[in-house]
């Protein structure tokens, strides 16, 4: 990095005149050079602070719990094989990360269809907007909020007052799922919205000539090319529930836990770094699965390369 | 109709939470969810609590580092990698890209939190022997770890962001520019920059919001640093006051307006 900076100004002035010239090609190769100083800064970020430290992770999850917490060099499966002791906390986060992800289709689906093709065009941007919004603003104040409604002086005391007693929603599954579902719907909502905007409208009047039924028209045409944009909503939804603290903690309050959690305790608390890069690269290598099958999914149904991920 | 009461249902969803932070931060009581008048107390708790002042300094030093540093190496790369032909270096840069996204935010805290202690232990016995005394320079965690890793998954959004304007732009503005001579600087700064600027403040913009509101990763690499999302979290974990509901409602107004300004830029130049 260093290197090439102090090399750069002596090479400048010839890269200048050479790029004159190349008028036909003008965004092509003026010269290595200048493209290494350009993408070298990230590059280099990428690779000490992503790159290498996952390689360190995962040479941590071979090794030993040190004495007094941390690691210590040694070669063994041992954390691997341990990977049950917090069984739990991948059953719930492999079983309400795709139910939730599930739910959220439902919900999102509908909201989608409105915006794309019910609602009128001049207010589109914004009701599009007024959707995307939430999802920029604080996650930890979002199930701050939902922690006060479902807790017991929010729905439940209220349905108390109608003689409905004892109900209890916070720290639960369903509370989890519900934070859920509210936290990734603007996810969901907008590249389904992107797939049904696309979708030409001629091919419904055409199945509608034909003597479709609007729900057989949807069933056969709609939805099936608005599959992309749901796996593209699903698989952004599902990784990111996957790798999920606050929800859990919020909602779930130490009863329904995600791997997320597991992972704060194992290296903020009970200080296991060795098992704790284990569960850490467990879950890395699940999402990774996920993303190629999505990949796999979306290419087959379209054929479209270069599928835009965010 | 149904489609429209549907949406109606779906917005309610979406804001009731937002709403019952706000109109709770104008409580008397200190309970929240116990409504006991209005008032703007909780507002003044929270001015003139050192702790809040010293978090919210913090958050807003790292998230306008991080902001400044993931545009300028950020557009960098998206322009770098417009002028790379190898298609096996474009496609290992994109994986770059998509590691950093699809990687959680907690194994980034995980990963940079051992890397970083694992070089500090290897550089400050050293920097310990080069200057000696009683109290040697010494790395630790804090600002720096903290900005390091906020810039590493904004650095990649940035990228996107700026690559996805730079696909649709039109080449011929630039090659109109080199048939008239221009520099490839003066390309850069006279034709190329003010096309890109609004997806780079857009950007930029989204890298400052995620900065600003990152808990996960910001608790595995503060070490003793606090930011508001840190004071947020523990404050809520102790039992709240409205004190947060009132924090909360400023940077829910900030964010909003944040997020809305980048909405706008981004939507102006399509």
């Amino acid at each position: 990095m260093r290197e090439i900076s102090v090399r750069w100004p002596a090479r400048q002035a010839p890269d200048l005149e050479i790029g004159r010239k190349q008028s036909l090609a003008p965004t092509v190769k003026r010269s290595g050079l200048v493209t290494a100083l350009l993408v070298g800064p990230a590059v280099t970020m990428f690779f000490f602070l992503l790159i290498l430290p996952l390689v360190v992770v995962l040479i941590y999850s071979f090794g030993e719990r040190a004495d007094a917490g941390g690691y210590a060099p040694a070669f063994t499966f041992e954390n691997y094989l341990n990977l049950g002791a917090r069984g739990k906390a991948f059953f719930n986060t492999l079983t309400l990360a795709p139910l939730a992800t599930f739910v959220t289709i439902l919900f999102a689906y509908p909201m989608a269809y409105f915006l794309a093709v019910k609602c009128s065009p001049k207010w589109r941007t914004m009701l599009l907007v007024l959707v995307i919004v939430p999802f920029w603003t604080s996650q930890l104040l979002r199930y701050y909020a939902w922690m006060l409604i479902l807790g017991s002086k929010g729905v439940p005391a209220y349905l108390a007052m109608l003689a409905i007693e004892g109900v209890r929603i916070i720290n639960t599954p369903f509370s989890v799922l519900i934070g859920a579902v509210y936290g990734f719907l603007p996810l969901m909502v907008l590249p389904i919205y992107v797939s049904l905007e696309r979708l030409d409208k001629g091919l419904i009047e055409a199945a509608e000539d034909l003597g479709a039924t609007p729900v057989r028209s949807f069933l056969q045409v709609t939805l099936p090319l608005s599959l992309p944009g749901i796996a593209t909503g699903s698989m952004l939804t599902f990784i990111l529930l996957m790798g999920e603290f606050i929800l859990p903690a919020f909602l779930g309050g130490g009863k329904v836990f995600f791997i997320g959690n597991a992972l704060v305790d194992l290296f903020l608390q009970s200080r296991n770094w060795p098992f704790g890069a284990a569960v850490a690269m467990a879950l890395v290598i699940i999402m990774f699965v996920t993303v190629f099958a999505y990949m796999r999914f979306v290419l087959r149904k379209s054929g479209v390369r270069n599928v835009a991920m965010v | 109709m149904i489609m429209r009461a549907y949406a109606a249902f779906i917005y309610a969803f979406l804001y009731f939470p937002i709403a019952i932070i706000v109109i709770y931060s104008f409580n008397v009581g200190r309970y929240a969810m116990d409504w006991q008048g209005f008032s703007l107390q909780w507002y003044g708790t929270a001015w003139n609590n050192p702790f809040v002042m010293d978090a919210l300094k913090n958050s807003l030093i790292t998230a306008g580092s991080t902001a400044i540093l993931s545009i300028i190496v950020g557009t960098a790369a998206a322009l770098g990698m417009e002028r790379v032909k190898s298609a096996v270096l474009r496609q290992s840069f994109d994986a770059l890209v998509y590691i950093a996204i699809i990687v959680p935010g907690i194994v980034i805290g995980i990963s940079t939190l051992i890397a970083a202690v694992t070089v500090f232990d290897l550089i400050n016995p050293f920097l310990a022997s080069l200057f000696g005394g009683n109290a040697p320079p010494k790395l630790r965690l804090g600002l720096w770890t903290v900005i390091a890793s906020h810039v590493l998954f904004n650095l990649a959004v940035v990228v996107l962001v700026v690559r996805a304007r730079l696909a649709s732009l039109d080449k011929n503005l630039l090659e109109a520019a080199q048939d008239l001579y221009a520099t490839p600087f003066g390309v850069f700064r006279q034709v190329l920059l003010p096309l890109l600027l609004p997806s780079i403040v857009a950007g930029g913009l989204m890298a400052f919001t995620f900065s600003l509101e990152d808990y996960i990763v910001t608790s595995f690499v503060a070490g003793p640093y606090s930011t508001l999302p840190i004071y947020v979290f523990a404050s809520i974990r102790r039992g709240v006051t409205p004190e947060i509901n009132a924090i909360g409602t400023v940077i829910l107004v900030a964010s909003f307006t944040l997020l809305i300004m980048a909405q706008w830029l981004m939507r102006r130049e399509e």
